[in-house]
């Protein structure tokens, strides 16, 4: 890849224990290229939340980064940034939004002021401005501007889900990393959500890490994929290639452990 | 087919009051019967908890009855009650937060037996313990003495089973049992339930939101919006023969690996998707049976 938005390099993270450490990352590496979709799969444990948190800065210990590290985002190592830097780097350069992402927005406070808070406090933009913002992203995730002045409880766990996703939009942010963002969700919802992402990173050029366990819907939205294994990436492809001509045994396993909608039933 | 041993007829369940009323469910009917399972999947919020959670005794409907082989369990004495809560067990979707980190894997399944099954006494409770995990594809040599946190999230939902069992029960109800468990673990758990469907004659409910594992494992299947059943009938026929716009709209949106976002045949066409939404909102009493088995709702509004 020539210029990735992202690097990761021989990323090493250690939950350090009272006993024993424990590898939930073990030298993983991998790029993305600006407007890209790259997927991260495999089974419950891997290391796929982990990576996610290390890249977003956010994670705690006990998790401990091994100093070989490197997660270059633009050319500037993310692990290296200042606590000033972090916080223009959030929201702004990476943008998170977890598998519970509904349930935390802040059930007291309107819609309006929640995106209000995140744009005040990383831009200079006037209160006009912010509300305009504001309207502009919620249209986007097909939401009528008119309930800005809406509580959480208000709205289904679908409209919820898909409010997080346009806080997360609203300060343009280079890289989303979207954790499991729709698997309490049906099927439908889902399809409307990841679709409208895929719509806007064309737009808007954006770069996403998608994590799912569902590798059927990661193909479909995903450029590139990689299959994770206990901490380390076993395989590393084009999406259609992951489906097609899968290369580990532990991908072919994935696979044949999936029921088609069309296949037989076990009855 | 033999007689139901659930049943919920007419079922309508509504949560607060006045303008702000939630109809959680609507009139809503369906059986168990032994050795069979049936899917409850659909829209999120259209009500499949609170079916189960009806089921489980845990909400009382707002109208309509629940039977327990052909007799109300609202009018049942309280030796009927006992004998309903051996009877009807649930799974969980979350093995982690079902199981209580303080006490150990042989505590969880002790309980149940002493609770519901006091023909077993002294040293045939240790060796009924060890049966129910292996019926579940556990060692109860390693398992035994952990607590929940030492196993991995497939385990967890193993031992959720064989709590279950712990008290012959004839009816499962399983909301969303393998939503949090990856796909490797997924189909052990699906198996086993099915296996435990066929040897034991158990009656499943099976709530999900993946519809190729409703296909895998469950006979009937029905589907929810707003608070209704709009369509139910065989597995099969009701994913190769949709009739409600709402089931379609479901079918087509199954992530399908075969065709990308970038595809437009992946594309769902909002204004379509509203109609579809707006029509199917309407309760609508009336359903047609278009074959043997398989009903689906009127719209009361045609999209288009
Ligand atoms: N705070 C912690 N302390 C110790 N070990 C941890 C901690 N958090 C995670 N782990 C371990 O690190 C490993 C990786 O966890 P991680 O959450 O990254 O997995 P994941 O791939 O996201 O799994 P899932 O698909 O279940 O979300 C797991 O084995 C987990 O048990
Ligand atoms: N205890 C409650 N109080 C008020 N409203 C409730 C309560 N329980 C459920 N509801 C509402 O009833 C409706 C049906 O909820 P339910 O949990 O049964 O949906 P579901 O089909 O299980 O959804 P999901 O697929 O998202 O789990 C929703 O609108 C929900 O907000
Ligand atoms: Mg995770
Ligand atoms: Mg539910």
């Amino acid at each position: 890849m020539n210029h990735p938005l992202l690097s990761v390099k021989n990323l090493t993270i250690d939950y350090i224990g009272d006993r024993k450490d424990f590898r939930a990352v073990d030298d993983v590496s991998f790029d993305i290229a600006p407007g890209e979709v790259f997927g991260l799969a495999g089974e419950s444990g891997c290391g796929k939340s982990t990576i996610a948190f290390a890249i977003s800065r956010l994670h705690k210990p006990p998790a401990l980064i091994r100093r070989q590290s490197k997660i270059l985002l633009n050319g500037r190592d993310v692990l290296d940034l200042t606590p000033q830097a972090l916080a223009a780097f959030r929201w702004r350069e990476v943008a998170m939004v977890f598998q519970s992402a509904m349930n935390s927005l802040n059930p007291v406070s309107r819609i309006g002021d929640q995106f209000h808070d995140v744009l005040m406090s990383h831009t200079t933009m006037t209160k006009a401005q912010a509300r305009e913002r504001a309207a502009e992203m919620l249209r986007l995730v097909d939401i009528s501007p008119d309930r800005l002045r809406d509580y959480p409880h208000q709205f289904s766990g679908g409209m919820r889900q898909r409010i997080v996703i346009a806080i997360c939009m609203a300060l343009d942010p280079k890289l989303v990393i979207m954790d499991e963002p729709t698997t309490a969700l049906d099927v439908v919802v889902q399809r409307e959500i990841l679709q409208r992402i895929n719509d806007l990173r064309r737009t808007f050029g954006f770069s996403v890490l998608f994590i799912t366990h569902d590798l059927g819907l990661m193909v479909q939205f995903c450029d590139r994929i990689g299959i994770m294994l206990a901490g380390r990436l076993v395989e590393e492809n084009a999406a259609e290639a992951i489906f097609q001509t899968p290369g580990h045994d532990y991908t072919k396993k994935l696979w044949s452990s999936f029921p088609s909608l069309h296949g037989g039933a076990l009855l | 087919m033999s007689q139901a041993i659930l049943t919920l007829d007419g079922v309508t369940k509504t949560f607060g009051h006045g303008p702000s009323t939630v109809h959680a469910t609507r009139s809503v009917s369906f059986s168990l019967h032994a050795g069979r399972a049936l899917a409850l999947v659909g829209e999120s919020g259209s009500g499949k908890t609170t079916c189960a959670r009806m089921a489980m005794r845990e909400y009382q409907p707002t109208a309509g009855q629940i039977l327990y082989k052909g007799k109300s369990i609202a009018e049942a004495g309280s030796s009927d009650i006992t004998d309903y809560r051996r009877a009807v067990q649930m799974i969980f979707q979350d093995p982690f937060a079902s199981l209580n980190p303080a006490h150990t894997i042989a505590y969880h399944l002790t309980r149940p037996l002493k609770l519901h099954r006091p023909e077993i006494k002294g040293g045939a409770i240790r060796a009924a313990v060890g049966d129910l995990l292996r019926q579940v594809q556990l060692d109860p040599d390693i398992v035994l003495g952990k607590y929940p946190h030492e196993l991995s999230g497939g385990q967890r939902q193993r031992v959720n089973i064989a709590r279950a069992l712990a008290t012959r029960p004839e009816v499962i109800v399983a909301d969303e049992p393998t939503s949090m468990l990856d796909v490797s673990v997924r189909l052990g758990i699906l198996n086993l339930l099915n296996k435990m469907k066929q040897e034991m004659k158990l009656a499943l409910l099976y709530i999900t939101h993946d519809i190729a594992t409703a296909r895998y494992i469950a006979e009937d299947i029905a589907v929810m919006y707003a608070g209704q059943i709009v369509e139910w009938g065989p597995t099969g026929r009701v994913i190769e023969n949709p009739i409600h716009p709402y089931t379609r709209l479901l079918l087509s949106a199954v992530p399908d690996p075969q065709i990308r976002f970038d595809d437009p045949r992946a594309r769902l066409r909002s204004r379509e998707v509203e109609n579809v939404r707006r029509g199917s909102g309407v309760p609508e009493s009336e359903a047609l049976e278009y074959e043997a088995g398989h009903f689906a709702r009127k719209l009361a509004m045609e999209p288009g």
